[in-house]
This record gives C-alpha cells, structure tokens and sequence, in this order.
C-alpha cells in the first residue's frame, strides 16, 4: 500500500488501483481548475485593489476655480488644487522677455509651450523630484529639499529634479479667473 | 500538623501533574517544552552580542502593547489626528508615558535589530547553513522599516507629512505607471486623509505579521541552532540547554537594556523627536530642512546621492537588498568570519565606518561637500559587496597558506561530525 502512494509520483493511479486510460484528461481538469481559481482570485481582488483609489468624493474636488485679478504684476500666488498647491505667477515684461530664450537642460522646452497667456505661468508647486515645495527666488524657484533651481517659466535649471514643474491643466473662463483641472 | 501539610502540597502537586498529563495526551505541551527550552542545545561561549535577538522580540512585545494602548485613544482624521496626540499627552492618565514608550520603543526596535545584524555580519552568521534565518531576518527588516515609516505619518506633524509626501513620491520612479500608483497607494492626489486612515489600519496590522514572520524566524533557528563566536558547530559537549543557562542571560540582558530604555524614556524622550513634528501638518508648507528618522538617515543618503531619481530609488533599495546575496558573496570556507578573517575583519570595520559617514550625510543639509563624500561612501558601500566573493577567496587561500590556528582546527573536528549529523551525511 504505502509503496503504492510512493510510487503515485510517476504512476498516476485510479482510485482502485488501476491506472486510468487517459491521464491527459485529469492533467487538463487539474490545469483547468488552477487557471480557474487564478481568475478567481484575481477578479476578487480587483474591488480591493480598486478601493484604494481617490474616493469620488476626492474626485469631485478636481477643479479649482481662482480669482486672478488681485495678483498685481511680478506676484505670485499659491492655491490649492486637489490638496497640491499651484503657483500661479503675474510675469511682468522683463520676466516674459527673459524667459523667451529657450535654456539648454534636461527637460528643454519653450515658454511658449508652456504658458497660454505670457503674462500668466500656472504650475503645480511641487518639485518633480520627491515633491517638496520650492521657495520663491530672484529667478523663479529653488527646492530646500535637495536642491533644484527652476526658472520663472519653471523650468528646471539645475538639480535632481528630472523635469520641469508641471502645467497643470486650466483654462481661461473670462479674463480675471481661470479653473484649474 | 505538619503531616497534613505535606499531605495538602502532595496532593497539590499531584493535581498539576494530572492536568499537565491531561494537556499531554491532547497537545505536546511537555515535549514542546522540552525540546524548544529545557534541552534545546545552545552553543556554551555565546558572547553578550548573542542578547540582541532576544531583545529584539522585547521591543516587538512593547510596541504591540503601548501601541494598542495608544489605539484606544488616537483617531485616523486629519483633522482630529493632531490633536489627539494632544489629548494623549495631557489628557489621557499616563497617555504622556504610553506615548514615549512607543516613541523611544521604535529607536530601541531600530537600535537592537541594527546590533543584531551587525552581529551577523562581524561573526559570518549569515552562511550556510543559515541562509533562511538571514533571509527572514532580512523580510523582518523591511517589515520592521515599512511599519515605522507608516506609524510616523499618524502624529500628522510637518514631518510626518512631508516624510510620506517624499517616501510616496519615491514609488512615481516606477516606470509608466508611476503617477497612477503613487495617487493609488495615498488614495488622492497628495497624501490627505485616506492616506492617514490606511496608514494606520496597516500600522495596527503589520506588527501581526511580524509576528507570524518570528515565528518563523524562530523555527528555522530551532532547525539550525545558533551560530556562536567560532562559527562552527560545536561538540555535543559544548552545548548547554537553552533553559535555565541562557533564560538567565537573557534576563540579565534584559535588566540593562531597560535601564538605557528608561534613562531615555524618562530623560531624552524627546531625542527621536523631530522638533518641526511639533507643528501640525500643512500641505502648503514645507519645512526648511527635511530629514528622516536617524534609523534612514544611510539609506536616504544613498537615494540622494544618485542625481537621478530612478537611479536613487534602485540604489536605495538595492541598498538593503543586497544582504540577501550575501552567503553567496562571502565564498570563504573559513569558520568564524571576522575573528579568524584579518581581511574580511579590516573590511568589516570599514563597512561600519562608511555607514556612519552614510548616515552622517543624510542629516546634513545638502552642500558640494555632502554630495561629494556622499557619492563616494555610496559607491564603497557596493564596492564591498561586490569585492567580497573576490577578496574572500584570496583571503582563504591565504590563510590556508599560512596554517589555520591550533585552536581552530582542534574545534573542526566536531564541526565535521556535527554537520554529517544534521544533513543525514549528505553533504
Ligand atoms: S524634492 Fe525638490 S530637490 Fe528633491
């Protein structure tokens, strides 16, 4: 008998003993079952994994509507926007005129590209590196963190961080206000 | 009189021995005891090093009971979280020293595992046939490290805040996806108030499977028995049962470690505690200066000191990930790392040294300097992992050149029987 079970390990016994006529068939069942519970499991765990995203109570509070018209020029302003805060900077002519020429760093890309009107420069306040908030300098940004340096069109001049300051998405909905998202 | 004293005590001690025996026959009660206590073989010439795994399920022990303690009385809402601690501190009777205790216990947690490792590495524990102890160990760090992390945001300080905004921030380094799990695992945009209330349910949870992950920690130590200074398996003769030899070290181990816990605890309590923690989280500001608790700081100078952030985050976790290669790294034959290894010794030392420059770097506010000793102590530390397979080959056949010492080769002796003894002579 417990030779037998041994033995099951290459021989593939019946339940009296006897060896069925196709294997196949119960490898088939075997595997089927398997692919079967993976779904299973997996579909299962989708509503959890699911539920760990923002809440559409979070979501609702994707757009933030901003009053512009107090921000006098060469001020910026910071405002909340889905908990993050947004810099919203009144750039003034030399600002604009500085910022026109397109620096040579690892996220190059123009004002131009980067701005819907030139006298306003909206971008998330938050260092592309590991998300601190720069401080306001001279000439645009500078991290506390570890050290980037963005210019007044937030680019990244210098430091870890890999890109320049996000723009996030907003839209002019009259000349005094703009919504964020 | 004093007959049916006797005769009372007798019949006392017969009634525990029916339950022991009743216990006996439904679940290996004696046997268990036997066997993991009283005749459990320990290695006679442990040195006080060999306190620290002890100590370490101590701390575990006071920080699940503070913590549930601590429960009872703090609340998940980023509105109400801050102010609980508040309330805990003046309000709740002892809630000020169930607190402390729980704040000092996650250094001493830190403290003891990082003496117990370094103890691993100094004596070459990690080697064969020790390899799952060291690899559980290893997932009993990270668990360890994920929990503090997650426990530190609960006070809702600035650094709490800001500790997790830049730690959740680390896994946007995920490539494509990045932003998608970053927003998922804080459950909104920045880290707010979903992020506070699962913190805290994983904070309470993790601990359990801490304990679960000792478990097995312990049996896999039970299977292999303790290392000991010579790094060899020792003579029968030479081992004592854990019970009562070593309960009794143990115990005195104890004694000193809750001494220094208490000096601290008492005295220092706030020497763990970030000053900026004091002020209550803001998403609007970050503080000047961000640093992490001490038990980060060489790891959070690794991850600065690759300028890119990809880079920096493989860095730091192959930082801790790379112990696991290490039986396989160390390819010297020679029992007993540092002690009968000059080489491997030398290196030891200068591992240890370089970690504390490591951590001398991540709390320094980042200059030229810094970044400087900080590249070059990030590449020594995987520099002397990946020279180990090199240097303790040449150092072996050195040695075996030069004569291993009497003493040494006396104790290998037993060390070969033992080890036919255990692996059925397969080996
Ligand atoms: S977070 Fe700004 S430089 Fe690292």
């Amino acid at each position: 008998m417990s030779n037998d079970l041994i033995k099951g390990e290459e021989k593939i016994i019946g339940v009296n003993g006897e060896e069925p006529k196709n294997p196949k068939r119960r490898d088939f069942l075997v595997q089927a079952t398997g692919v079967a519970t993976g779904i299973g499991v997996g579909a299962a765990a989708l509503p959890f994994i699911e539920s760990m995203k923002p809440s559409a109570d979070v979501m609702s509070k994707a757009t933030t509507e901003v009053d512009i018209a107090g921000i006098s020029k060469g001020d910026t302003r910071t405002v909340e926007w889905q908990g993050k805060p947004v810099f919203i900077l009144h750039r003034n002519d030399a600002q604009i005129q500085a910022m026109a020429e397109t620096p040579d760093t690892k996220d190059p890309q123009d004002d131009a590209d980067r701005v819907k009107k030139p006298e306003w420069l909206v971008v998330i306040g938050l260092c592309t590196h590991l998300g601190c908030i720069p401080n306001r300098t001279a000439e645009g940004w500078f991290c506390p963190c570890h050290g980037s340096a963005y210019d007044d069109s937030g680019r990244i001049l210098h430091g870890p961080a890999p890109r320049n300051l996000d723009v996030p998405r907003y839209q002019f909905v009259s000349s005094e206000k703009i919504l964020i998202g | 009189m004093e007959g049916a004293l006797f005769f009372r005590r007798f019949e006392g001690v017969m009634m525990a021995n029916k339950i022991v025996s009743w216990i006996d026959q439904r679940f290996p009660l004696t046997s268990f005891i036997k066997h993991e206590l009283t005749e459990y073989p320990v290695p006679k010439n442990l040195n006080y090093w060999w306190n620290f795994g002890f100590l370490a399920g101590l701390v575990l022990v006071i920080q699940l009971v503070s913590g549930i303690f601590l429960a009872m009385h703090y609340k998940p809402d980023v509105n109400l979280a801050f102010d609980s601690i508040q309330h805990i501190m003046r309000d709740v009777n002892y809630g000020w020293l169930i607190r402390y205790m729980h704040s000092t216990g996650a250094s001493a947690f830190f403290a003891v595992i990082y003496i117990h490792i370094t103890r691993t590495l100094y004596y070459g524990s990690y080697r064969a046939p020790r390899e799952l102890m060291w690899w559980t160990g290893l997932v009993l760090l990270l668990m360890l490290m994920a929990t503090a992390f997650m426990g530190y945001l609960l006070p809702w300080g600035q650094m709490s805040y800001w500790g997790a905004q830049v730690i959740t921030n680390l896994f946007g380094a995920t490539p494509f996806i990045g932003h998608e799990v970053v927003v998922w695992l804080r459950g909104g945009f920045s880290v707010g108030d979903a992020t506070l209330t699962r913190f805290f349910v994983l904070h309470y949870l993790f601990p359990f499977l801490i304990c679960a992950m000792v478990v097995i920690h312990l049996v896999a130590l039970h299977s292999v028995k303790s290392s000991n200074p010579s790094g060899l398996n020792l003579c029968a003769k030479d081992n004592i049962p854990f019970h009562p030899y070593f309960t009794v070290k143990d115990m005195y181990g104890v004694m000193i470690f809750l001494i220094v816990f208490a000096l601290f605890m008492f005295f220092a309590p706030e020497a763990f505690i970030e000053v900026e923690n004091n002020i209550p989280a803001n998403p609007m500001v970050t503080p000047v200066h961000i640093v992490p608790e001490w038990y980060f700081l060489p790891f959070f100078a690794i991850l600065r000191a690759v300028p890119d952030l990809l880079g920096g985050v493989v860095a730091m976790v192959g930082s801790i990930l790379i112990y696991a290669a290490l039986p396989y790294l160390d390819r010297s034959k020679i029992p007993g790392g540092a002690r009968y290894r000059p080489v491997y010794r030398i290196m030891f030392y200068l591992f240890m040294i370089n970690i504390l420059l490591l951590g001398w770097v991540g709390a320094a506010t980042p200059t030229e300097t810094t970044a400087i000793v900080g590249r070059v102590c990030s590449i020594f530390y995987f520099v002397s992992f990946l020279a180990l397979p090199f240097v303790s080959k040449a150092e072996e056949r050195w040695l075996r050149k030069r004569g291993l010492p009497q003493e040494l080769v006396e104790m290998m002796v037993c060390d070969v029987e033992m080890d036919s003894k255990r692996t059925g002579g397969n080996r």
